[in-house]
């Protein structure tokens, strides 16, 4: 299933090539109002219609897209180096740093997800400027995941510590923090790739929840999350299909990452 | 337990803005007032001070007053935990049944239909954010507690699945097969027990993640559970309530996971 793959990655690339341009194909700002048409049904000057505040969906939602795609990906490096550095560590040096590590992570795996984030999101400063409320959301992603990972790279860094070619790079005389630069960290770095690669979609899921309850990137900056939100004013009565375009795209663009990435990659 | 009780306050201690009361902006207020808030609040003036009160407290038996609901936090657990029992343990019951049922289904058909259907079904599951699903399901009308059920399935479905194709991939599984047993015998018989110990590791870890569901399904659908009442907490700063809360949970985590790992010893004793 090759073509999958490299369809799946070549959809990504385009996604984030439109989210890149969205200066040049928008038509408005995403703050733009216009207030003479709003709830306004997609027409050639508004191609998903516009908001209940008048502002254009279509910009809305490149602007969207753009946030919550560069910044998942940024939450992820940070949550893997993290992970390395902590992981890394840990199954390196072994003995009682490695057994304070492992409580920690398991500390930190006994919250559920979620509720963690939402606990301390929640105590962090709420009425921000859009911009700092954008760098606190995936900072804090950023910052509280890694513990899975570093659990998966204390495990590999440990056997890794045990294997004939540490063994024989020790006998050789190399050691201490040449031995973990030289021979350690680049064998972990398909762990750490594959560890990066699966909390994207994780982080961007997750940054959706969080500005679907309202914790997420502040108006009118859009994010995937306060776009989805919209959906919270959805009624029967007034149906607008054109509101599902966002949820569309997310789904999407997750199934993308999920199939871009190996199988063994994803469920391990 | 109490580590993770800890964890939660000191997060939320550190974390900027914390000790800010918005009462404390109130133009009605007078010094004295405002004095006496500051004073009320004086208990949590650092973690070791927080923690230590509240030990104290535990230790009898109290748990302390929630700040934002005004209610003693007893009382708010003992109203919003069965609430949130049946939820979840509906939510369980339903995940757990869809993926296993569906995850047999796959391995011991002997057309891909139904693999390829139900990994469709769960991958498109796991592309949707469970606010998103609760959204829709209070859009159509429909329980909000089945959402906890969609998003466990997934999960279960794909380990299930993985795990059963494994076992059934074993020599004795295939020389079973081979002699003529029934599908339904080489199932029961060969390949669910190989596979039992992780199922139950899956089961323990699968109660964390209905819990996590629970917190927008709650207050989406406008469930009064302890997620409704744990985003309460988290919108009013309320650090007793919330600490209460993150006990709980790691307590309802460690028994799930303690009572998986029991679960599986006999097992792995029989194995040996």
């Amino acid at each position: 299933m090759k073509w999958v793959r490299v369809a799946a990655i070549v959809f990504l690339v385009a996604v984030a090539a439109a989210c890149l341009l969205a200066d040049f194909v928008v038509p408005a700002s995403y703050a733009q109002q216009f207030r003479d048409l709003p709830d306004a049904a997609p027409s050639s000057q508004h191609l998903l219609g516009t908001d209940d505040l008048g502002r254009d969906r279509f910009s809305r939602l490149l602007y969207g897209t753009r946030v919550s795609l560069l910044l998942a990906p940024a939450a992820a490096l940070l949550s893997s180096l993290l992970a390395a550095l902590i992981g890394g560590a840990a199954g390196f040096v072994g003995g009682w740093l490695e057994s304070c590590v492992m409580a920690a992570t398991d500390l930190f795996l006994s919250l559920p997800w979620l509720f963690l984030l939402i606990t301390v999101r929640a105590f962090l400063p709420l009425n921000v400027s859009p911009v700092a409320s954008v760098v606190i959301t995936f900072a804090l992603l950023g910052c509280l995941g890694w513990a899975a990972a570093a659990r998966v790279i204390c495990a590999d860094a440990r056997t890794l510590c045990g294997s004939d070619v540490i063994l024989l790079a020790r006998a050789s005389g190399c050691g201490g923090f040449r031995l973990l630069w030289r021979h350690i960290v680049p064998n972990l770095k398909p762990v750490l790739y594959a560890q990066f690669w699966i909390s994207v979609p994780v982080f961007i899921l997750t940054e959706a929840n969080l500005g679907i309850l309202g914790l997420g990137v502040a108006e009118p900056l859009p994010s995937w999350g306060s776009l989805l939100r919209e959906l919270e004013s959805f009624s029967a009565f007034s149906a607008q299909p054109w509101q599902f375009v966002p949820l569309l795209l997310l789904v999407v663009t997750i199934s993308c990452f999920h199939l871009a990435l190996r199988k063994q990659e994803f469920w391990a | 337990m109490v580590l993770g009780g800890f964890l939660g306050a000191t997060l939320v201690r550190l974390a900027p803005g914390f000790g800010v009361d918005e009462e404390e902006l109130d133009s009605r207020l007078n010094q004295e007032s405002i004095v006496a808030l500051r004073q009320s609040n004086a208990g949590n003036g650092s973690v070791a001070s927080f923690y230590l009160n509240y030990c104290g407290k535990l230790l009898r038996g109290d748990l302390g007053v929630s700040r934002s609901l005004h209610q003693p936090v007893r009382q708010l657990l003992a109203e919003r935990f069965p609430e949130t029992l049946k939820s979840v343990g509906l939510g369980l019951i339903l995940g757990w049944t869809a993926g296993l049922v569906l995850a047999m289904a796959a391995v011991m058909s002997r057309t891909s239909f139904v693999d390829l259907a139900g990994g469709l079904l769960a991958s498109g599951l796991l592309c949707i954010p469970a606010a998103v699903l609760a959204l829709l399901f209070v859009i159509v009308q429909a329980p909000g507690r089945l959402v906890i059920g969609l998003i466990v399935f997934p999960k279960i479905f794909h380990y299930a699945r993985n795990l059963l194709a494994h076992s059934a991939s074993l020599p004795h599984v295939l020389t079973a097969r081979a002699k003529g047993l029934g599908g339904c015998r080489v199932l029961l018989w060969h390949i669910l027990p190989v596979a039992a110990p992780q199922l139950f590791a899956l089961a323990g870890v699968s109660v964390s993640l209905a819990f996590a569901a629970a917190i927008p399904v709650e207050v989406l659908c406008d469930l009064p559970g302890m997620g409704q009442l744990a985003w309460q907490a988290a919108m009013g700063r309320d650090l007793v309530l919330l600490v209460n809360l993150t006990m709980m949970v790691t307590l309802i985590t460690v028994v799930a996971n303690s009572a998986a790992e029991m679960a599986t010893a006999p097992l792995g004793a029989g194995e040996a």
